[in-house]
């Protein structure tokens, strides 16, 4: 239980050295070992989505693996997408379009659309809703969360919104 | 964005640190030195305490302490009744932690404090406990039955029962052409935060000072109360405030841990953190919506109400918590709702269970008795071959009646009034955006397959009770405008809209303001954030301390200019005479030297006048008749608000209360098996709702009716989203399934209860 493991990952393009034991969820290594805590815990058994995290590429939920799962992973968390102070077109969508109240789940929201604008920019309506659907928020009702998304794929398509 | 900027959709000031993940909620603070909690809890729901053995969680490698009832020095307080404190309460208030018995599943027993909680949670399960289960009680019918006692010194199951009347409702039902009586059902659910509780504690006691961070809510009492139970003076006690995942009624008041932070902070000699899991917050948060209602109602022929006489039901759980009987007693005061009902009467009754208590959650008792209320109306329109939106047009109250004094439906409430407003407008823009004339005559129509109905509610809703509430301006020489406010955000933009109105009412750029709320460390006073009440109060203490400032403003422009005050005047933040200004910050600069500051302190008193907003809802669906799926096509709903502060705020709170209020109708249910264990204890079970299959949503705030009661005209607008969502579906179902003769009385609406109903009429 407590035999510990040299851990090499890169989070947010900066690399991370460290020593954890083989329990450690990625979660709570990125929060309590790298500080980074933007990334939040709303169930810690993989429903909410409000730890989502985009490991090489794919939204991961960082509580259903563990730290040692991530050696040699890329990984991306919610501190790693604005330039400084200046928000990315996601996150900036999701300002305008008021798709956040308490705030909690947003991180989890950007990790998941960001994999997901990855992989599909032209996304339907339809299809944005069901890639959210694994994530859960209590405030907003989805719908302004939606239309960032859309938005921010239009954007990135480089047509007018 | 330019001035002025209430009634502007003001992106809002919180979002940058939200986006980037920089916020700071409470699990994301850490104090040098500090150690983690964890809680052993009751894995029944009804039983003795024979013996505790915490040797082996003690002797873990990692383990700080570990203690029981017994290990503490000192009286384990009650935690006290904050709201609808009815007498016969006092019997079944809960202490922190259990000493000799458990009443529900998670009802703390023991504690660890340990390194990491990692080790903490080990260590709960080296902790040995010998219960002797007892029979549980798990409905109201064997809690009044009472063959097993919760709470043997208070002889019955019973937390307390009144009736609460106006007119004679037998003399009303004793001639009445028409009657009928119907018992509904609501289903036990909860706030469920996305963010669960925590607290850390830093318990000084030589000093002394109590330091506790994951505040929230109501701090100014629960300071007052943790002062008494820990023997200090108050301002020992600070409770501080950080960013906050969602509130909806369940966080923020004083619960077990409340106490037992605390306590394993002072046994430690160093800070101690408690977060709160996500099973635990299923049986350890309170419970809401647990009623059983039966109504029985009085009309003439033409569908006018002539009586109501009800008995409701409140399933409390265990213990009487902070939020005393609110939710059973605002069901019974919300029963008539905005209808002319000339005779009234409840028998309101407040049982106690081996379940989780209950507390609030957004739209306490409205919900519920909405639910009712309109089914039962629905019904009667039917009996009596009336159409669903001329029936209660028959019966809504006219502007000509308001304002109206309802009674006293909630024992010592006896002024309850409600304000003036146009509830047939409100309804009328509803059934225009919902298309019900389209709709009235195709209810039941069978399309691709499924059957479809529109159903309609209209609700009341009370905002802004309690306290006053306080805000404080400081210009600081530097330019700087800090708001300081007694009231607390849970998420819902309180920054943002506060600023709106001292940008205002300043006269000046918003990005100037910063805005600190909530914790005891910052203001004399506060009331606190509940009840629809934040932009009622606190932002009503912003603009009454923006206008003082301003004054005060011209005061040190006439000093500094050493001329007459009426010579000047003040616009766009700054003091100004012919050709020369002396903006906010020269001036701050100026009383800065003379060992001043500027500043104004108010306090915004409602004198506990309540604003009520008014609406109605319709939910379009469409039922699966072999699957028993309900699909939510269309959802409208409209909103008397007085004023809308920020229209994309207020936009969010009802689509977000609406979606939610969808949840409580369909999915989240606390399901209970005879022993009393909780079926439904993680996500996997306890449903929420996502962004899949969400009706196409119009949600409409109107602003035809301003308070009377505040100047700024606000009434609350975080409820109306949510009170009506199972009415209106409720009816709206129940229209599509009319041909099979069903009728929903029962919460939630899922597939297997539809399609039982279903088979049993043989289809």
């Amino acid at each position: 239980m407590t035999s510990t493991h040299r851990l090499s990952l890169t989070v947010n393009g900066q690399a991370h050295d460290c020593e954890v034991e083989a329990r450690l969820t990625l979660a709570d290594c990125l929060r309590d070992k790298l500080d980074l805590t933007g990334t939040h815990l709303g169930c810690e058994h993989g429903v909410c989505g409000a730890c989502t995290v985009v490991v090489d590429g794919a939204a991961v939920r960082s509580c259903l693996i563990f730290a040692v799962q991530a050696q040699g992973a890329e990984i991306k968390t919610v501190e790693g997408l604005a330039d400084g102070d200046r928000l990315s077109d996601l996150q900036q969508a999701f300002h305008d379009n008021f798709a956040l109240q308490c705030g909690f789940c947003t991180p989890g929201f950007l990790a998941t659309a960001e994999a997901f604008l990855s992989e599909n920019p032209s996304p339907t309506r339809a299809e944005v809703q069901s890639a959210i659907s694994g994530n859960i928020c209590r405030c907003t009702g989805y719908v302004s969360i939606i239309d960032a998304i859309l938005e921010t794929a239009a954007r990135r398509r480089g047509e007018p919104v | 964005m330019t001035p002025p900027y209430i009634g502007q959709s003001v992106k809002r000031l919180e979002d940058q640190r939200l986006l980037t993940g920089t916020g700071r909620y409470i699990d994301d603070i850490k104090l040098p030195g500090m150690k983690v909690m964890a809680i052993f809890r009751s894995p029944h729901a009804h039983a003795r305490i024979r013996r505790i053995d915490l040797s082996a969680a003690r002797a873990l490698p990692g383990v700080t302490d570990v203690f029981s009832a017994h290990d503490i020095d000192m009286d384990l307080p009650e935690i006290p009744l904050r709201l609808a404190p009815f007498e016969g309460f006092e019997r079944f208030l809960q202490r922190p932690i259990a000493a000799d018995k458990v009443r529900y599943v998670g009802e703390p027993v023991a504690v660890v404090i340990a390194a990491d909680r990692y080790i903490a949670e080990d260590a709960l399960d080296l902790i040995g406990v010998e219960f002797e289960p007892l029979p549980a009680v798990t409905t109201v019918d064997q809690a009044i039955a009472g063959d097993t006692l919760i709470h043997e010194d208070a002889g019955e199951n019973m937390g307390t029962r009144y009736t609460v009347a106006r007119g004679d409702t037998d003399s009303a039902f004793a001639d009445a052409p028409y009657t009928r009586r119907e018992r509904f059902v609501t289903n036990r659910h909860g706030a469920v935060p996305m963010e669960t509780r925590g607290l850390i504690a830093d318990f000084e006691p030589d000093t002394p000072l109590l330091r506790l961070h994951g505040a929230t809510k109501v701090n100014f009492f629960n300071r007052r109360h943790l002062a008494d139970a820990f023997g200090l003076p108050e301002d020992a006690v600070e409770l501080i405030e950080t960013d906050v995942g969602g509130g909806f009624g369940a966080r923020g008041e004083l619960y077990p841990e409340d106490y037992l932070v605390p306590i394993a902070s002072r046994r430690a000699g160093c800070p101690v953190k408690w977060i709160e899991d996500r099973r635990e917050n299923l049986t350890a948060t309170n419970h809401s919506r647990d009623i059983v209602c039966d109504v029985e109602i009085a009309a003439t022929e033409d569908g006018r109400i002539l009586g109501v006489r009800a008995t409701v039901q409140g399933d409390m759980g265990a213990y009487i918590r902070t939020n005393g009987g609110v939710v059973p007693s605002k069901a019974a005061q919300f029963l008539p709702g905005p209808y002319r009902v000339p005779d009234f009467s409840c028998d309101v009754q407040f049982l106690i269970t081996n379940k989780t208590p209950v507390g609030t959650f957004r739209g306490p008792g409205r919900f519920e008795v909405n639910f009712c209320r309109e089914r039962l109306l629905d019904m009667m329109a039917k009996d009596l071959g009336i159409d669903s939106a001329e029936i209660r047009h028959r019966n809504l109250m006219q502007p000509a009646e308001l304002p109206y004094r309802i009674g006293e439906l909630v024992p010592g409430d006896a002024d309850a009034t409600f304000d003036r407003g146009n509830y047939p407008s409100a309804m009328n823009r509803l059934l225009d955006e919902a298309g019900y004339d389209d709709w009235k005559d195709r209810q039941g129509d069978i399309i691709d397959g499924r059957a479809h109905g529109l159903g309609i509610a209209c609700f009341i809703e009370s905002s802004a009770a309690g306290p006053p509430e306080s805000a404080t301006i400081t210009i600081r020489p530097d330019g700087k405008v800090e708001i300081r406010t007694g009231a607390s955000s849970v998420g819902q933009g309180t920054e943002t809209g506060l600023a709106q109105i001292c940008a205002d009412g300043l006269g000046i750029d918003i990005a100037a303001i910063d805005v600190f709320h909530g914790s005891t460390t910052l203001v004399e006073t506060g009331g606190g954030t509940f009840h629809s009440r934040n932009t009622v109060m606190a932002g009503n203490a912003t603009r009454i301390a923006a206008d003082t400032l301003r004054d005060r403003a011209l005061d040190l422009g006439a000093l500094r200019w050493n001329c007459d005050r009426v010579d000047l005047v003040y616009e766009d933040g700054a003091v100004a005479r012919s050709g020369e200004r002396l903006s906010l910050a020269d001036l701050a600069t100026f009383a800065e030297a003379r060992g001043e500051r500027l500043f104004a302190d108010a306090l915004f008193d409602n004198e506990k006048k309540l604003s009520y907003s008014y609406g109605a809802h319709a939910a379009l669906v469409a039922v699966d008749v072999a699957t028993g799926i309900v699909e939510v096509k269309k959802y409208v709903l409209t909103e008397e608000i007085g004023r809308a502060l920020n229209p994309a705020m207020v936009q969010g709170q009802a689509v977000g209360g609406l979606v939610q209020g969808l949840g409580g109708t369909f999915l989240d249910h606390m399901v209970y098996d005879a022993d009393g264990q909780l079926l439904t204890g993680s996500f996997a079970d306890y449903l929420l709702p996502t962004s899949d299959g969400l009706p196409e949503i119009t949600a409409i705030a109107l602003e035809e009716s301003p308070s009377e009661f505040n100047p700024m005209g606000f009434k609350g607008a975080g409820e109306g989203g949510i009170v009506a969502v199972a009415a209106a579906v409720g009816n709206a179902v129940s229209h599509a399934l009319a041909a099979y003769d069903i009728s929903i009385t029962e919460l939630p609406i899922t597939p297997d209860r539809l399609r039982k109903a279903l088979r049993d009429t043989g289809v």
